[in-house]
């Protein structure tokens, strides 16, 4: 078994080869999901809860359908307006739920850290669906498959990340993995969201984007959250999209056969040119959404294996 | 009644000796020095430890009023004693601050009947610490407020400042501030810079320390005032204090003892009780201090014991509270610069003990005939495990839980009076 963590907490903790394990896994529900009937049973009779402390639609739906497709009873639980609200700790919202007898804990939480917080208090295996602007590994998986597949393989390779590097758990993650494979990592930001001593990282930094998009296999874009465009880390919206925004001119900078990836939601005219977006030829951004969810399916199957192994070992009396 | 320690090894940071010899206690005093047991004395064999000035702490925070919960006069009185630290000055961050001289008579009645260890008081700079208006600098005084001081909360209106210190130098009373620039650094959980990129954490700039003390150095050159500076933590603030210094200003700077033995990278994953204010800074700032310490252009070493009970902890990094308790583990931190061969024992204690008592006139911090007799035995070498539940704080926010310590106190006098320790 090449995939030993016992929780999903980050990109920071899993070696190269338990990487490639969930990408290997991901790919047989890939296919999976492309047949009429999507029906798996690695996760039969487990629990599922999605507990989401800040707003999420689409990371939601996507672990939420990975579960189901895997027999999983699934739960969404939306804390982002009920118990906090009412001054439950974080850490008593997730005693509560433990003693609910979860077997996989989904989180999102506003705060860099919580997710680690409330790993240490279950008994669960958790997912961490982002936290703060430290981590969000099932994308940054998910954008390592869609590589994968359309570069044919996931090492050696020049990626640009371009947009508010600062504040992206997004970044953040995919820098890490990329990283840890052996790719080239280029961050591409004006100088206010660039987060400080990120290049020891082992990253090039540009504040000039054709520059930094030279000879790159792979452009990420990152969303830029409307309340950092008004004047606070750039001046205006335009500006930001005239120096910072992807369209075909600057694209033209990168390879010929570079690919074009966004996390979502996507500001069109923003961050990325609408028909850019839209290019087929060029754009992979849909894909990513469909490898989200082979990706999720992937690390639920993983971890579910790993807790009922060491359910059994302890039912035996086996140290693990 | 008459105590002649012999076979100890007296730590002087007065004359930064550090040699074998006896001491006796008279009435309260230090009577001698490497002198003959008087007649009828009580012998105490203190078989090669040593023995230093007891600690004098500037910068505790205890609980009272308001937060008793969390510190209390008796327990912080108690955790002092048996951290060696002898005088304890009590910050005025409190609930309410104190700011009044009713607060202190308060304060100091509850300390006085409550602590093995003396207890002296800060009183606020501005009314509830806001900023706005000074406190009755003259009232307070006379109560027996020992500096004045805002705490973390920084004046940021400098025409308030201004006049609170022009006022306080007429009547010589000492300012203690917070040097930090309250913009740059707002919402900041960590110092800026790799670490915290890696973990997320909204970072502040080291610069905004040396911002604050810039403004605070041009107040101080404008009125003359008497001044310390609470906490230095980075290197680039050294070069201005080091000329303000030269350019005979009375100021003065501290640090913390965590700020000198511990980093950033402490934190690891969000361990919340290495969450400390100003936060944990690089490695080469951490040296920078123990250098400065060492050259007595850091003047102070402080505890800076800030109880926190474990829900304020309990909580994601940027929402926990800041703070560490450290009365106890001041004395085995400081340790570490010693076995580390970075400082010597008489440099820590100046810095410890006799710095601190001579910035606020106190005639403690010093072996010398006369002083009074507020003294620590300890054995620097004795090696521990710290276990966080075995402390008297009444909150146990430790970040040298489980770390592998070295020195242990082994009895702590006050004014010729053994407050902790053995019996006999």
């Amino acid at each position: 078994m090449t995939f030993r963590a016992r929780h999903l907490l980050g990109i920071e903790h899993l070696a190269p080869e338990e990487i490639r394990a969930v990408l290997d896994l991901s790919e047989k529900y890939v296919d999976l999901n492309r047949r009429t009937v999507k029906q798996g049973d690695a996760l039969q009779g487990l629990t599922q809860i999605n507990m989401f402390f800040e707003n999420s639609t689409r990371t939601q739906a996507s672990f939420e359908l990975a579960g189901k497709r895997l027999g999983a009873d699934v739960m969404n639980m939306s804390v982002a307006h009920s118990s906090v609200k009412k001054g439950e700790t974080l850490i008593d919202t997730a005693l509560t739920l433990n003693a609910m007898h979860p077997d996989l804990l989904v989180v999102r939480h506003p705060s860099s850290g919580a997710v680690n917080l409330l790993a240490s208090k279950v008994n669960c295996a958790v997912l961490n669906a982002g936290d703060g602007r430290h981590e969000h590994p099932t994308q940054a998986l998910l954008d390592a498959l869609t590589i994968r597949r359309a570069k044919g393989r996931i090492q050696r390779l020049t990626v640009a990340i371009c947009g508010d590097i600062a504040h992206s758990r997004v970044a953040r993650s995919n820098l890490i993995l990329l990283g840890k494979m052996e790719n080239r990592v280029r961050l591409i930001a004006p100088p206010t969201l660039m987060p400080a001593g990120v290049g020891e990282f082992g990253c090039e930094l540009f504040d000039d984007m054709r520059e930094g998009l030279k000879g790159a296999d792979v452009v990420m874009m990152l969303r830029l959250q409307r309340e950092r465009m008004d004047g606070g880390f750039i001046p205006s919206e335009r500006e930001y999209y005239h120096r910072y925004g992807l369209d075909a001119e600057k694209l033209a900078f990168a390879k010929e056969d570079a690919i074009v990836m966004h996390p979502g939601p996507m500001n069109r005219g923003v961050e990325i040119d609408g028909d850019l977006a839209d290019d087929i030829n060029r754009s992979v951004i849909q894909d990513q959404v469909e490898m989200g969810v082979a990706v999720r399916m992937a690390c639920m199957d993983l971890l579910a294996r790993n807790l009922r192994a060491e359910r059994g070992a302890k039912a035996v009396g086996v140290m693990v | 009644m008459t105590l002649h320690l012999i076979n100890a090894r007296l730590i002087d940071p007065e004359n930064l000796t550090d040699s074998e010899g006896s001491l006796t206690i008279e009435n309260g005093q230090i009577a001698a020095l490497n002198g003959p047991a008087p007649k009828g004395a009580t012998i105490l064999d203190c078989q090669g430890h040593c023995l230093a000035p007891g600690i004098v702490d500037l910068g505790v925070k205890v609980g009272e009023p308001g937060e008793r919960h969390k510190e209390s006069f008796r327990s912080a009185g108690l955790a002092a004693a048996a951290g060696g630290v002898t005088t304890l000055i009590a910050r005025p961050d409190t609930l309410p601050a104190i700011d009044t001289p009713e607060g202190l008579e308060f304060v100091t009645r509850r300390a006085a009947e409550a602590s093995p260890v003396r207890i002296r008081h800060m009183a606020a700079l501005t009314k509830g610490r806001a900023g706005r208006e000074m406190v009755e600098v003259g009232f307070l005084l006379d109560a027996g407020a020992i500096a004045f001081t805002d705490c973390d909360h920084v004046v940021t209106d400098t025409k308030v400042l201004s006049r609170a210190m022009v006022y306080a130098k007429s009547l010589g009373a000492l300012i203690m501030g917070h040097p930090q620039d309250p913009g740059l650094s707002s919402g900041a959980a960590a110092t800026s810079g790799k670490f915290a990129s890696l973990r997320g954490l909204p970072g502040v700039s080291p610069m905004a320390e040396r911002m604050g003390l810039d403004r605070d150095l041009s107040l101080i050159e404008m009125t003359g005032v008497r001044y310390h500076f609470d906490q230095i933590t980075t290197a680039r603030a050294l070069p201005p204090l080091e000329r303000a210094k030269k350019n005979g200003f009375d100021v003065t700077a501290g640090t913390s003892i965590h700020h000198l033995t511990l980093n950033e990278f402490d934190v690891g994953d969000y361990r919340t009780f290495f969450k400390v204010k100003p936060p944990l800074r690089s490695e080469t700032d951490r040296l920078a201090m123990v250098e400065a310490v060492g050259l007595g252009l850091i003047d102070i070493i402080s505890s800076m014991h800030t109880p926190q009970d474990e829900e304020s902890k309990r909580l994601p990094y940027e929402e926990a509270a800041s703070g560490a308790v450290a009365l106890e583990t001041f004395l085995p931190a400081a340790m570490r610069l010693y076995h580390a061969g970075q400082l010597t024992l008489p440099q820590l204690f100046r810095a410890m003990a006799l710095n601190p008592a001579k910035r606020l006139g106190l005639p403690q911090g010093r072996l010398a005939i006369g002083s009074p007799a507020d003294l620590v035995l300890f054995d620097p070498d004795a090696p521990f495990v710290l276990d966080r539940f075995k402390l008297k704080s009444k909150s146990k926010n430790t970040p040298f839980d489980g770390h592998r310590m070295e020195g242990r106190v082994l009895r702590t006098f006050v004014g010729g009076v053994q407050v902790f320790g053995a019996e006999g």
